[in-house]
C-alpha cells in the first residue's frame, strides 16, 4: 500500500501538524516531508480528529435490506467520519447466534469503508424470555462485547441480572434499551401538556429512569459493567450521576437528535420526527448537553435508524420510530456542544471515538492521533455551513429529521485503517474501496 | 378558511361567523324545499377509517342539503383494510376531483397530515381524529348552548359568562379537547371534572378549572354539564375499579340531576351509556339537549362544508 501524508491539520483542533501513514499505521506525526511517491492530503484549516466509532448503529442486514445494508450503512458512516460501527442486533434473523453476527462481520470487512463491530442479543429472537448464546458469539471470529435487545428493553429482571453476570463471564457489556413497558404501552411521544394536547398517548420520563434506576442497582449487586442506550431525560442524567458517585461501573450515551430536537417538533405530526426513545423537552435537552459536557453521560452514539418512505409517509401512531444519523452526528454534536462552548475538538473525539471504542472494547482506539496507533482518522472542516437536505445522506433510506436546518461543519476526509474513504467529501467506489480492504487484509 | 382541523385554530370572529352561518342553515330546515344550491358541482368526500354512523349521517345530509355530490368512503371491508395507505386513499379519492375530504380517523394528526403532507390540494374538515379533536362536534355544542341560552337573539353573540362543566374522560376524548378551545375562545367558563386517572398529563396548563369531584363542579352555578361517554375498553384498563364506582363518583345520577339548577343543560355527544356516565332521569328531562345537538349537527357541518368547499367567503343565497 502507498503512503499517504496528511499536511498541516489541527490536531483535535490544537496546533498544526502532518501525519504519516504507512500500511494502515500512523506512521510519524509532526513537521513532514512528502516522500516519493506518497499521497498527500491537504488538511490546511481542517480539523483532524480520530476516526469515528458508533456503538448503536442499526445496518439493517440482514433482513430488512429494503431500508439499509451493511455496506450502504458503512457509506453512510464513512461519509459521516466514522470508521467503526456497532451493529445492532435487531436483524431478521436476529444476531442472536454465532452465524448471523460473523456473516454481519464479515460484509463489513469485505466493504472495508468501516470496521463493523455486531452486537448479539441478549435474549433469543430479542423475546426477553431466555438468555442467547452469548459464550458463542462472544467466542466466534466477530467476537462480539457488546449485547443488546435495543428495540425492546430487558425488562425481567432475573433476566436482567443473570445476563449482567453471564456476560461479565466473557468480558462483555449489556447495552440496555431503557423502556418500562406497562408503562410505555402504546406510547407515541413524550408524556407532556404538550402529548395531552395532541391527543397521542405519552411514554413518562419515569419509564425510561425507573428501569436506569433498577439496572444500576443490579450492576452494583452483581459487579457487572451497565450501558445505558439513548438516555433521554433529565431524570436519568440524575440517576447516573449517583450511580457513578457511587463507584457502580456504567456508561451511558445520547443521540445527537436528543442533544438538539424537542418534542415541539412532535405538533405537525410529522413522523420523520418519531423516534424512540421519543424528543423531551427542552430542559431535558439542556441537561443532556451538561451531562455530556461533565462526563455523566460518556459517549454519543447516532441510533442510525434507517426507515423506507412507507414507513413515515403514513399517520404518526402507524409510523416507525427511528432516524438516520450517521452523516449528521458530527454536525449535530458541534452545533449542540462545540459551537455553544461545551466541548472542545478533544472532548468531541473523546465522546465519538475514544470513549465509545473502549466501552465495545474495540482496539485501535486508545492513543488516538499517536504514533503506532492505527491510522483512522477524520479530517472536518469546522467553518463549513450546509443546508441540511436528503443530498447529503448516503444509506437507503432518507428520514432524516434536520431537513432545511442549517448544520454547521463537514467531513472532507475520512481515512479508515489507511484506506481514504471519503476524499473532498466524496465517498470512493465501492470496488476500490473492497479492493484496498482486501489488501489491507492480506498485509 | 382552507381546512377545519382543530378549534384552536379559531378565534372569537371566526367561530361567531360560523354559528351565525349555521343559524342561516338552520332556517332552510323550515323551507318547503330544503335544499340550497350553494355546492351544487362540488364533490365532498366522506372518508371514515372509524365506524361512525351517526357523525357520517349527519355530514353526508350537510352535504346533500347544500346539493354536493357525495361520496362516502368507509374503511372497513375496503382497499384500505388490504394495507393501502391514508396516503393512497387520499390520493385516489382527489383524483377523483374531491373538492373537500371529510375525515374520521383512530390515529390522532391524521387529518392534519392529510391537510400538510403534500399528499393533495381538497380541503380537510377534521371529523375526529384519534383523542385529538372533533371540531365541528364542539361548534354544534356552542351552537346548542347559545341557542338554548339566547334563544331568539342568538346571532352575533358569543359565550361570554356562561358557565360549562364538562364530566369524564378526558384523557381520551377528542370531544373534551374541541370543546376547550372553541368554548373559551368564545368566552365561556369551562370546567373540567375527571378522576386523576382519566385528565391528561398537563391538563391543569389548559384554560380550565379542574375538579377532580362531581359534586364539586356541580355545586356552581352551571349554565351547561356535558356528559362524556365512558367506553366499554376503559373499564378493563384499571383507569377506574368498576362501572358502579364510576357511575356513583362521576355519573350525573338521578340525585345529583336532582340538585342542578332549574335552567342547567344537559349535554352528552352520544352515544350514551345510561346508567353509567348519564342517568335515564337526566337524559330523557326537558333541560337535556342530546337531541338538539344531533338537529344541530347538520346545520353546523353545512355552514362549515360551506365556507371550505364554496370558495368564496360570501354568505349563502
Amino acid at each position: 500500500m502507498t503512503g499517504l501524508l496528511i499536511q498541516g491539520a489541527s490536531l483535535f483542533g490544537g496546533h498544526s501538524a502532518d501525519i504519516r501513514v504507512r500500511d494502515g499505521v500512523i506512521a510519524a506525526v509532526g513537521s513532514l516531508s512528502p516522500e516519493l511517491g506518497e499521497r498527500t492530503i491537504d488538511a490546511a484549516g481542517l480539523v483532524a480528529v480520530p476516526g469515528l466509532v458508533d456503538l448503536h448503529t442499526h445496518l439493517r442486514e440482514p433482513g430488512g435490506e429494503a431500508s439499509e445494508t451493511v455496506l450502504t450503512g458503512t457509506r453512510a458512516a464513512a461519509a459521516g467520519g466514522f470508521t467503526a460501527v456497532h451493529a445492532m442486533a435487531n436483524t431478521s434473523p436476529v444476531a442472536d447466534t454465532a452465524g448471523v453476527v460473523e456473516q454481519v462481520q464479515r460484509l463489513g470487512e469485505r466493504h472495508g469503508y468501516a470496521t463493523v463491530r455486531p452486537i448479539g442479543a441478549v435474549t433469543v429472537g430479542l423475546e426477553g424470555r431466555q438468555l442467547a448464546e452469548i459464550g458463542a458469539m462472544a467466542h466466534s471470529s466477530a467476537a462480539v462485547r457488546v449485547f443488546s435487545d435495543d428495540g425492546f428493553c430487558v425488562h425481567d429482571p432475573l433476566l436482567m441480572r443473570r445476563a449482567l453476570e453471564y456476560v461479565a463471564t466473557f468480558g462483555g457489556v449489556i447495552a440496555q434499551h431503557a423502556q418500562e413497558p406497562r408503562l410505555t404501552e402504546g406510547a407515541q411521544m413524550n408524556e407532556s401538556a404538550l402529548s395531552g394536547e395532541l391527543g397521542l398517548t405519552g411514554w413518562p420520563a419515569v419509564a425510561e429512569e425507573a428501569i436506569i434506576a433498577r439496572d444500576v442497582l443490579l450492576a452494583q449487586h452483581v459487579g457487572a459493567r451497565l450501558h445505558v442506550c439513548h438516555l433521554s431525560t433529565a431524570g436519568s442524567v440524575e440517576v447516573v450521576r449517583w450511580a457513578k458517585a457511587r463507584g457502580i461501573h456504567v456508561t451511558a450515551e445520547v443521540t445527537p437528535h436528543h442533544l438538539l430536537l424537542t418534542e415541539e417538533l412532535a405538533r405537525g405530526y410529522d413522523p420523520r420526527f418519531k423516534v424512540n426513545p421519543p424528543l423531551r423537552r427542552d430542559d431535558d435537552v439542556h441537561a443532556l448537553r451538561q451531562a455530556l459536557a461533565d462526563g455523566t453521560i460518556d459517549i454519543v452514539a447516532t441510533d442510525h435508524a434507517p426507515h423506507p418512505d412507507e414507513a413515515k409517509q403514513c399517520t404518526w401512531a402507524e409510523a416507525a420510530n427511528g432516524m438516520v444519523g450517521l452523516e449528521s452526528a458530527l454536525s449535530v454534536v458541534q452545533l449542540a456542544m462545540v459551537e455553544t462552548g461545551l466541548l472542545d475538538w478533544a472532548g468531541v473525539a473523546r465522546v465519538l471515538s475514544t470513549t465509545p471504542a473502549a466501552i465495545g472494547k474495540l482496539a485501535g482506539y486508545d492513543a488516538p492521533l499517536e504514533v503506532g496507533s492505527a491510522a483512522h482518522v477524520t479530517l472536518v472542516e469546522p467553518e463549513a455551513r450546509r443546508t441540511w437536505s436528503t443530498e447529503h445522506l448516503h444509506g437507503r433510506s432518507v428520514n432524516t429529521p434536520y431537513t432545511g436546518r442549517e448544520l454547521p461543519g463537514r467531513v472532507v476526509h475520512t481515512v479508515h485503517g489507511g484506506i481514504v474513504t471519503v476524499h473532498d467529501g466524496v465517498l470512493g467506489e465501492a470496488e476500490s474501496i473492497a479492493a484496498l480492504a482486501k489488501e489491507a487484509l492480506r498485509g | 378558511m382552507k381546512h377545519l382541523l382543530s378549534t384552536r385554530d379559531l378565534d372569537r370572529a371566526t367561530a361567531v361567523r360560523i354559528l351565525d352561518l349555521a343559524e342561516d342553515m338552520a332556517h332552510t330546515a323550515d323551507r318547503e324545499v330544503k335544499k340550497l344550491p350553494a355546492l351544487r358541482g362540488r364533490t365532498v368526500v366522506n372518508l371514515f377509517f372509524e365506524d361512525s354512523t351517526r357523525t357520517r349521517l349527519s355530514f353526508e345530509s350537510a352535504a346533500k342539503r347544500l346539493s354536493a355530490d357525495v361520496i362516502t368512503f368507509s374503511a372497513k371491508g375496503s382497499s384500505v383494510s388490504k394495507g393501502e395507505s391514508l396516503k393512497d386513499t387520499a390520493q385516489t379519492l382527489a383524483a377523483m376531483g374531491a373538492d373537500a375530504i371529510v375525515v374520521r380517523h383512530p390515529d390522532s394528526g391524521a387529518a392534519h397530515q392529510l391537510a400538510h403532507a403534500g399528499w393533495i390540494d381538497a380541503a380537510v374538515l377534521n371529523a375526529g381524529d384519534g383523542t385529538h379533536e372533533h371540531p365541528t362536534q364542539a361548534l354544534l355544542d356552542a351552537y346548542t348552548l347559545r341557542a338554548r341560552h339566547f334563544g331568539a337573539h342568538s346571532r352575533g353573540r358569543d359565550l361570554a359568562g356562561l358557565r360549562v362543566a364538562i364530566v369524564g374522560d378526558i384523557l381520551h376524548s377528542r370531544v373534551a379537547r374541541s370543546n376547550v378551545w372553541l368554548l373559551t375562545a368564545l368566552g365561556a367558563e369551562v370546567h373540567l371534572v375527571a378522576p386523576r386517572t382519566l385528565q391528561p398529563h398537563g391538563m391543569q396548563s389548559w384554560p380550565v378549572t379542574v375538579h377532580e369531584h362531581l359534586d364539586d363542579a356541580l355545586s356552581l352555578a352551571l349554565d351547561a354539564v356535558m356528559m362524556l361517554r365512558i367506553q366499554t375498553e376503559r373499564m378493563h384498563a384499571a383507569f377506574f375499579p368498576s362501572a358502579r364506582e364510576y357511575a356513583r363518583e362521576w355519573g350525573l345520577t338521578a340525585e345529583r340531576f336532582a340538585r342542578l339548577g332549574p335552567d342547567t343543560m344537559v349535554m352528552h355527544p352520544g352515544p350514551m351509556n345510561r346508567g353509567l356516565e348519564i342517568s335515564s332521569a337526566a337524559a330523557d328531562s326537558s333541560r337535556s339537549t342530546v337531541l338538539d345537538q344531533v338537529t344541530n349537527g347538520v346545520s353546523i357541518r353545512m355552514a362549515v362544508l360551506y365556507l371550505l368547499a364554496a370558495g368564496s367567503s360570501g354568505e349563502p343565497a
